[in-house]
């Protein structure tokens, strides 16, 4: 039977992970993730998982012992941080190329400098473009979904990918929140045990990981880039299984109130709650406004937001994160990049909002749909802003 | 010139890259990148081994008459055995 817990979305994550029993848990503590693989060396020392939980003496080793863990075919997890992520940016094309399905919990938080332990998405944009299958969690409940989730899309057949849940660092990680958690025979029901496509074991030989000349280079990378762009299909499938046992359902771009909405809100992680909010309260003010929140980020949904979008006259983007000296923050720049040469798209504006931690309320929704909406009349140049930056 | 050995098209490259026949490195012949090859001179060689010790490639093995002869195949023309070498046996002889 599903039990309801209250507990910090952090600990709820590890608990998650116990669940789909790992063999393997390697990671280095980095505020704001650090609970989770705490309370999974918990679990771990307590008996009640089987698993080797290795302390390892940097995120790069952490990364690195998953890395050789899931080759000999181990279930494996590791959960980091901000620099702790760049520091295991070596290893993260590595872990794609060689198709092994880690699963990685990413408490969001800043780049330094200056330091800064608090929440943005820089950490993750940094590492856009590694192949793997990065999926953002608006709430606990959703973190502890997708985690079981995960498992399971990284370890199909059809997709052997990483892949990253995205919890946004003490927004998320720190905060208590009832959540529904499945029991074990639901779980061992939902994830079938890990079947690899090709281990590391003496008897059969063969090797991970080689070189790849430049006469192969570019397949290889073609291949990783289909591979990702197909996930997509089977990510589909797990998500409509699991709406089917647990009602709960997820989308790559999940609208609210969208229908006939001229200005449409974009975000991700968790705006999207105060967004909702800010929403209900535009509605009630008859402006007509609605919600995307976008779910997952790669493999982007190219033609779900097209969809999505259709009959809007104004897109407003938040970037949790700047792209020093860019045209755009990273999400509206693929955004626009999706929508470019669409027939009558909307005009898009793009909010950078809540870096290091600066709070995001719903009064900066309501105030930024409004800004929105007078943009799409007066059509400026620069459709770029830095929300709440102070100095003119 | 090495015998072409990857797959034509992104289709058929293996799943991350594996290679599932061990020991296959050898049919690349690293050979073709050298401009420059050990020639030995066996009037000076003593064939005290130093040349086959030194060698990064381990391309260097002894033959019937106990003189130690690098594989042209993987010999990348470094120049080590050369330099190693105090007798003088080898000399380094640009490729035509």
């Amino acid at each position: 039977m599903t039990k309801r817990a209250g507990m910090e979305i952090a600990f709820a994550a590890a608990e998650a992970v116990a669940l789909c029993k790992p063999d393997v848990v390697a990671a280095y503590p980095i505020t704001p993730n650090t609970h989770i693989p705490e309370h999974l060396s918990d679990i771990v020392a307590d008996g009640r998982i089987d698993a080797e939980f290795i302390c390892v003496e940097s995120e790069h080793s952490a990364l690195s012992a998953c890395c050789g863990a899931s080759a000999t075919g181990a279930r494996v997890f590791t959960a980091t941080s901000s620099q702790g992520l760049l520091f295991m940016g070596e290893v993260m094309p590595i872990v794609s190329a060689m198709r092994l399905p880690v699963v990685m919990a990413i408490g969001n938080r800043a780049l330094s400098g200056p330091i800064n332990i608090w929440n943005d998405h820089s950490d993750i944009m940094s590492q856009r473009d590694m192949g793997w299958i990065s999926i953002f969690a608006s709430n606990g409940q959703e973190v502890v979904d997708m985690v079981i989730q995960a498992f399971k899309i990284a370890e199909h057949r059809e997709v052997l990918l990483p892949l990253n849940v995205n919890l946004d660092g003490f927004q998320l990680t720190h905060v208590v929140e009832p959540i529904l958690f499945p029991d074990q025979s639901e779980v061992d029901r939902f994830l079938p045990e890990y079947e690899p496509y090709a281990t590391l074991h003496p008897d059969k030989v063969l090797s991970m990981g080689t070189l790849g000349m430049p006469e192969i280079f570019t397949e290889a990378m073609k291949a990783k880039d289909v591979a990702l762009i197909n996930s997509k299909k089977v990510i589909m499938e797990v998500w409509e299984e699991w709406e089917k046992l647990f009602g709960r359902k997820y989308e790559p771009i999940q609208g609210y109130k969208t229908e006939g909405a001229d200005v449409v809100l974009l975000t991700m992680g968790s705006m999207d709650e105060t967004a909702e909010v800010a929403i209900d309260e535009l509605r009630e003010r008859k402006i007509s406004a609605g919600l995307l929140k976008l779910k997952l980020w790669r493999p982007f949904p190219i033609e779900e937001l097209r969809n999505a979008v259709k009959g809007a006259k104004v897109l407003a983007v938040m970037d949790r994160a700047v792209s020093c000296g860019g045209a755009a923050g990273p999400v509206c720049a693929e955004i626009k990049a999706a929508l470019y040469g669409e027939p009558n798209p909307p005009a898009i504006v793009n909010y950078v909002i809540g870096l290091g931690g600066r709070d995001v309320t719903v009064d900066d929704f309501i105030t930024i749909a409004e800004k929105a909406a007078q943009a799409e009349k007066e059509k400026p140049k620069e459709a770029y802003e830095i929300y709440g930056v102070r100095g003119s | 010139m090495a015998k072409k050995k990857w797959p034509e098209t992104w289709q058929e490259f293996n799943l991350g890259g594996m290679v599932f026949s061990p020991g296959n490195a050898s049919e690349y012949h690293t050979g073709s990148w050298r401009d420059q090859r050990p020639v030995l001179d066996a009037s000076k060689c003593i064939k005290c081994g130093l040349c086959y010790i030194f060698c990064p490639e381990g391309c260097i093995s002894q033959d019937a008459d106990g003189y130690f002869v690098a594989d042209l195949d993987y010999c990348k023309g470094c120049g080590i055995c050369a330099h190693e070498c105090w007798p003088g046996a080898i000399t380094m002889v640009e490729e035509g």
